[in-house]
């Protein structure tokens, strides 16, 4: 049975690993920064979570104790990461000009979210509100 | 067994820093630099997880929910401070 766990909790930690080592290596050799945001993005979450699992059953299975803050930790990091993609590629997208000029069409009249022009949208019905004006003095 | 994996992972993850570090030395822009934070970041939570696995104790989980709450949190400013010019508008 010791052996089992032992077994289980490698081959988690070495899995981990692997991934952790994809990941670094995909942000170092990918050629293009969207690209390159694959990498860390995905591998690497992959890779911690495998780690914290590992740690759950190692704590679990040979420890002895349940211990509940790797999920924690796993839940805060699979919320966070698509985050930190989506803001990484949002500030790409504005300051790149061959990025700008590679994105589809997105099918409607207006066009994506961090390029289009506000000013331009002032007449639209769709935007309800009034731009917020700040109070004199 | 165990300790002998986590010695394993410990080499493989300290590449992966290594690797991490080397993107944030060299890339080409700013953002490429952030991205190379963020991954240096998980690196080092992973890090201190395999520590805390190899001398079983579970004080260190603490730490690593630290690492990981100031590194989504440092991404997500310099991101908005690209995107909008200031942290807190």
């Amino acid at each position: 049975m010791t052996l089992i766990s032992e077994i289980i909790v490698s081959a988690l930690i070495l899995i981990a690993t692997f991934f952790m080592l994809v990941g670094s290596i995909g942000l170092v050799k990918l050629p293009d920064m969207m690209r390159r945001l694959h990498a860390p993005t995905k591998a690497t979450t992959l890779g911690i979570g495998a780690m914290l699992i590992a740690s759950m059953a190692y704590f679990l299975l040979i420890e002895g104790d349940t211990s509940l803050h790797e999920l924690m930790i796993t839940i805060f990091l699979f919320l966070t990461a698509p985050v930190t993609a989506f803001m990484i590629a949002k500030a790409h997208l504005l300051y790149d000009r061959q990025t700008q000029s590679e994105v589809t069409p997105t099918g409607t009249e207006l066009g994506w979210a961090t390029l289009d022009d506000c000013a331009s949208m002032a007449g639209d019905p769709r935007i309800a509100a009034p731009p917020r004006t700040l109070p004199d003095g | 067994m165990i300790a002998i994996a986590c010695y394993i992972a410990i080499v493989g993850i300290s590449i992966a820093v290594f690797l991490s570090v080397y993107r944030l030395a060299v890339g080409p822009d700013v953002l490429d630099r952030v991205l190379a934070l963020d991954t240096l970041v998980i690196n080092a939570i992973a890090l201190v997880v395999v520590v805390g696995i190899l001398y079983a104790t579970t004080m260190y989980f603490e730490i690593a929910m630290l690492f990981a709450m100031v590194g989504f949190l440092s991404t997500v400013a310099f991101c908005k401070y690209k995107l909008r010019g200031n942290v807190i508008e």
